[in-house]
């Protein structure tokens, strides 16, 4: 059995190396992108299984990487998962509406990850 | 370190208060649960505040003490199989059974209120029985349940198995907080229940959950437990125990996986459905 893929994206290099680590760790092979431009182009090449999204990134946030993917053919099918500083309930909403599966706030822990991804059926 | 009488002397008190197993030799469990106690209550170490324990008279600090060891259940939908079979399976089927009366429901080891706020969460949109469920809570520990009526949860402890489409639904931002609404705090009664008492005044239940408490018990208390359980339950009630939980006599497992049990003389409701 092939393992499952999650595609991180975040601006921040060091928020990549944990969120690749706590992944890796769960069993998924892990991509990574540093703003939703850079996201796009591997969605377009490959759609992983989950996606990890930072909100505030450069070129592309988070917001809007969501809206443009689920509006692409088989762009439903990838479960995104906001992971973002913003802890506003009005901004998870917000998110939520625009097409996200589920929402981490920073800072995360392996704990939450997990709980979230499990909680979507998409455990590798 | 804690000196090994006073070690044994702790184990001593939560048996004989609360039933719970304490193994003494865990000094490290010992000192990171009662650390925070010393502070609190401002002793300038553990062993002071069990110097002061073991002169006596001073029961509040006792319970303090007791409560502090309980390991509190801490999670949104902790199983969440569960909660799906509770509130699509049984207590449909409990509700159509019971004609109009309400379904009593009593989280018994309540902590700060995780469980009971999940089944508020997914009963009050449930059609037909948002309005047919009383929502009872005890714990042992005062301050559990203060937190617990409380409702205001740490960012941290809404993400431990709460969905977040629930959290925007059900909660309010308050400062760094998010608190529970209104309306669904007060779908609960709470009580500070102390499982080793007589705890018939509180009346008969559809729907007993005591998850996660029992392993933390001596096998005396136990056993004492689960009778004062098994004879709270209605008839053709169900007690729903921690996964794997072994409940002995007096109750039949229904579906051990999740830990819901019937008591053994009563009808099968949930098969019957």
């Amino acid at each position: 059995m092939t393992s499952k893929t999650c595609l991180v994206v975040d601006d921040s290099r060091v928020i990549r190396k944990v969120s690749r680590r706590i992944l890796e760790e769960m069993g998924f092979e892990v991509a990574e992108a540093a703003d939703g431009v850079e996201a796009m182009a591997w969605c377009a090449a490959v759609l992983p299984d989950v996606i990890l999204l930072d909100w505030r990134m450069p070129n592309m946030d988070g917001l809007e990487f969501v809206r443009r993917l689920r509006a692409e053919p088989n762009g439903a099918a990838p479960k995104v998962v906001f992971c973002s500083v913003e802890s506003d309930l009005d901004a998870i909403r917000e998110a939520l509406d625009a097409g996200a599966d589920e929402y981490i706030m920073k800072p995360f822990d392996g704990g939450i990850v997990a709980g979230k991804l499990a909680a979507l059926g998409v455990a590798a | 370190m804690i000196p090994t009488t006073n070690r044994i002397y702790l184990a001593a008190l939560c048996l004989a208060r609360a039933g719970l197993r304490i193994d003494s030799d865990k000094t490290y469990l010992l000192e990171s649960r009662l650390g925070p106690v010393a502070r609190r209550e401002g002793f300038p170490s553990i062993e002071a505040l069990i110097e002061k324990l073991r002169d006596g008279g001073d029961e509040r600090l006792a319970w303090a003490t007791v409560e502090a060891m309980l390991l509190p259940e801490a999670e949104f939908f902790r199983d969440r199989r569960m909660f799906e079979t509770l509130s699509g399976e049984v207590l449909p089927a409990m509700a159509r059974a019971a004609g109009g009366r309400p379904l009593r429901i009593w989280s018994a080891a309540c902590g700060t209120g995780q469980e009971i706020y999940s089944l508020a969460m997914l009963l009050a949109d449930a059609a037909g029985l948002g309005d047919r469920v009383e929502l009872f809570a005890s714990d042992l520990s005062e301050r559990a349940l203060e937190k617990a009526q409380a409702a205001a949860f740490s960012q941290f402890e809404v993400q431990r198995g709460l969905p977040a489409r629930l959290l925007v639904r059900c909660f309010e931002k308050e400062g760094e907080a998010f608190v529970l609404s209104p309306r669904l705090r007060q779908m609960v009664r709470w009580r500070r229940v102390n499982l080793l008492d007589d705890v018939s005044a509180l009346g008969r239940f559809d729907v007993i959950l005591c998850r996660n408490l029992l392993p933390q018990l001596a096998p005396e208390a136990k056993d004492r437990v689960l009778q004062s359980l098994s004879g709270a339950l209605l008839p053709g009630g169900r007690l729903v125990l921690g996964p794997g939980e072994a409940a002995g006599r007096g109750l039949t497992a229904i579906d051990p996986a999740i830990g819901l049990h019937a008591a053994a003389t009563g009808d099968d409701v949930r098969s019957a459905a």
